[in-house]
């Protein structure tokens, strides 16, 4: 019970948190908002016995990309951009596109597909071991070499973004 | 338990060739400020080095072929094949940039760092047996390319090229990554021989409609790292802004690898469905060939002429993968080091004739090349004659290989056209022969200084592999005969 009340608060915080994002006139106050709809999306990890995601989620997201968006927020002249039109014409695609992939979800989770069905929800007593144990675990064994591998994908885009951005080679 | 965590020693030495490399590329970025401006050249050097140990440590790999690490990436003679491949076109892409760099003021470690990433980007996607590591591999490879397109900033024509490649590159990109989404998502692993189990069995698997959409979305992917029509449109543009070498090097690695991909993709994992794919592919590989073709008609722009032939000649390698036999699937592999060979030559000699900022770019500035410098013409000469497919050189017994394959798998109509295409495709490679051979000096040719010694060893290189190729083809198409049989 308590933790069907606590998703519906958190939800809540997610989509509250997104739609005063877009719809804020003031830039910052949109980056702030959008710390609330990300601090949701944690405690929906949290409830489900995801601690690594809930941790990535908070230093990652909100320590990390929301904190760079700020820094660029204001090196960018607030005034000027707040007496812009706040969305183009295109409003009503954008509209459309949720609503039909709203209905799509709807439809998906009240018929089903034959081919799709939503798996059992994971028993309490078999996360005993730890979910970010078992995560590290699959890590460092399976996935160890895309693992390692994508530090060289980071390592070639920081270059090349270097490379693309430097005044003079 | 931590020691269990630490791999084999055997799964170390099957990527090898990736370590040496990444390595290589390290150092050359570690010692990039220590070095004064003139002094840069060595660190081409140092690339070229690391490419020649790459290229033994893939010997190696293949001593102790087998998978290697949980099966991510599996070392059979497919993935040395490709891996081989990929690391001679770094090497002959060093060796002509060289010079170019120096040409242009740009001498700098990170041009070589990016060059050796690319390769272990594409020796990686040459042995993944798994869509996580094919997807890695494949950034690897596209985003060095990327940086490397527009390695001379200063160059509008370099801006264009890499904004373009990058734009539709990631676009493209993302509709592979959403066809691994579903096919993970209906079959439950990402490890193509796993795939291929669920697919095969009827019992397992999925309604054939999301399998479809699932390798149509892997194959508009594929199609644009290989430039295969309809996706097509981004290459003339980006083969021509592109620097020189550049453009020789992603004609080629690139391209390679990113056939290799989609090789063991389709003939394993949607191996199951094949004839589901076959029609469109058939119909990919002919709009290809006559794209390529007919727009390299009319081109005046050297660059942007050998970009639609290189479209043309990914069309020759889908009627390859078109067949989906192992001969086909070996007719591709040859044929990929063929193009490779010859293609590169053909981009070394533009490299060489376009002089600082890439001046001399257009056909009709070759005129009189033959007086000046008989040699240079004469291997020119040759790479185009390769392209054509005459015979003696390695185009002739690629294309012919390629459509034996086509005939055996009963694709009579596309063997026809794709013959009619080879035909027609001697117009425009004579085109310039003639105008090398019977025009008179244009002030172009008569200020041609003689290539330097680097770019000579790749033009010699590129012009005997491709004279043995169509000399003694035996030599490369036995390994791919062997080879083409893919892990399943």
């Amino acid at each position: 019970m308590a933790d069907t009340i606590l998703f519906y608060i958190f939800a809540a915080f997610v989509l509250g948190g997104g739609v005063l994002t877009v719809t804020r006139r003031n830039s910052v106050h949109s980056a702030l908002w959008l710390i609330v709809s990300l601090l949701g999306t944690a405690g929906l990890f949290l409830l489900r016995q995801a601690e690594f995601l809930f941790a990535v989620q908070i230093i990652l997201y909100i320590g990390g990309v929301v904190l760079l968006i700020l820094f660029v927020v204001m090196l960018v002249n607030l005034d000027e951009t707040a007496r812009l039109r706040q969305f183009n014409k295109a409003w009503w695609v954008a509209l459309a596109c949720a609503v039909v992939v709203g209905i799509e979800i709807w439809y998906v989770l009240n018929r089903g597909l034959e081919t799709l069905e939503p798996g059992e929800a994971p028993q309490t007593a078999a996360t005993i071991e730890g979910n970010t144990e078992r995560l590290a675990d699959v890590l460092f064994s399976e996935y160890l070499l895309p693992f390692e591998i994508a530090s060289l994908l980071l390592l070639v885009a920081i270059v090349g973004s270097v490379v693309m951005a430097k005044k003079r080679i | 338990m931590p020691a269990s965590y630490i791999p084999p020693w055997e799964d170390l030495l099957r990527v090898l060739p990736e370590i040496v490399l990444t390595v290589g590329g390290t150092i050359a970025m570690v010692l990039e400020p220590l070095l004064r401006p003139e002094k840069k050249r060595r660190l081409g050097w140092l690339a070229l080095a690391a490419l020649l140990v790459a290229l033994w440590a893939t010997a190696v790999a293949h001593v102790f072929a087998g998978p290697a690490f949980r099966a991510m990436i599996i070392v059979d003679g497919f993935a040395t094949f490709f891996r081989a491949l990929v690391i001679v076109v770094g090497a002959l892409a060093v060796l002509c940039s060289l010079n170019y760099l120096e040409r242009e003021r740009a001498d700098s470690g990170e041009y070589y760092a990016l060059v050796l990433f690319s390769v272990v980007g594409q020796c990686l996607m040459a042995a993944s047996n798994e869509l996580i590591m094919i997807f890695i591999g494949l950034e690897i490879s596209s985003i060095s390319t990327y940086v490397l397109a527009g390695y001379l900033r200063d160059d509008v024509r370099n801006n264009e090229s890499a904004i373009k490649y990058f734009l539709l590159g990631s676009f493209a990109t993302a509709f592979l990554l959403y066809g691994i989404a579903w096919i993970y998502g209906l079959t439950g692993s990402t490890d193509l021989s796993e795939i291929r189990r669920v697919l095969a069995n009827p019992e397992l698997a999925p309604a054939g409609a999301l399998v479809g959409v699932s390798a149509a979305l892997m194959f508009v992917g594929f199609a644009f790292k290989v430039s295969a029509a309809p996706f097509q449109i981004w290459t003339p543009d980006v083969y021509q802004g592109a620097p020189a070498p550049v453009t020789a090097f992603m004609s080629a690695g690139p391209k390679a690898a990113a056939f290799a991909i989609f090789l063991r993709v389709y003939m394993t994992a949607f191996e199951p469905v094949a004839s589901r794919w076959e029609p469109v592919v058939w119909l990919s590989a002919l709009a290809t060939m006559l794209v390529g073709n007919f727009a390299a008609l009319v081109q005046n722009n050297l660059k942007r002429l050998l970009a639609y032939s290189s479209i043309a000649h990914a069309g020759y390698v889908m009627v390859a993968v078109t067949a989906h036999s192992e001969i086909g699937t070996a007719a591709a592999m040859f044929y990929l080091v063929a193009y490779a060979f010859m293609n590169v030559g053909a981009f070394a000699v533009v490299t060489h004739f376009a002089r600082e900022r890439e001046r001399y770019v257009n056909v009709d500035d070759l005129a009189g090349l033959a007086q000046r410098q008989p040699v240079t013409a004469a291997l020119f000469a040759l790479f185009l004659l390769s392209l054509i497919g005459i015979p003696l050189t390695g185009g002739f017994f690629g294309k012919f290989y390629i459509f034996k394959a086509a005939l055996e798998a009963n694709l009579y109509w596309l063997t026809g056209i794709g013959l009619l295409n080879s035909a027609l495709a001697a117009y425009y490679y004579l085109r310039i022969i003639v105008v090398m051979y019977f025009h008179e000096p244009g002030e172009a040719a008569a200020t041609l200084a003689p290539p330097a010694p680097a770019l000579k060893v790749a033009l010699w290189s590129s012009a005997v592999a491709t004279l043995v190729l169509g000399v003694f083809p035996s030599l490369v198409l036995d390994f791919a005969g062997k080879s083409a049989t893919l892990a399943r």
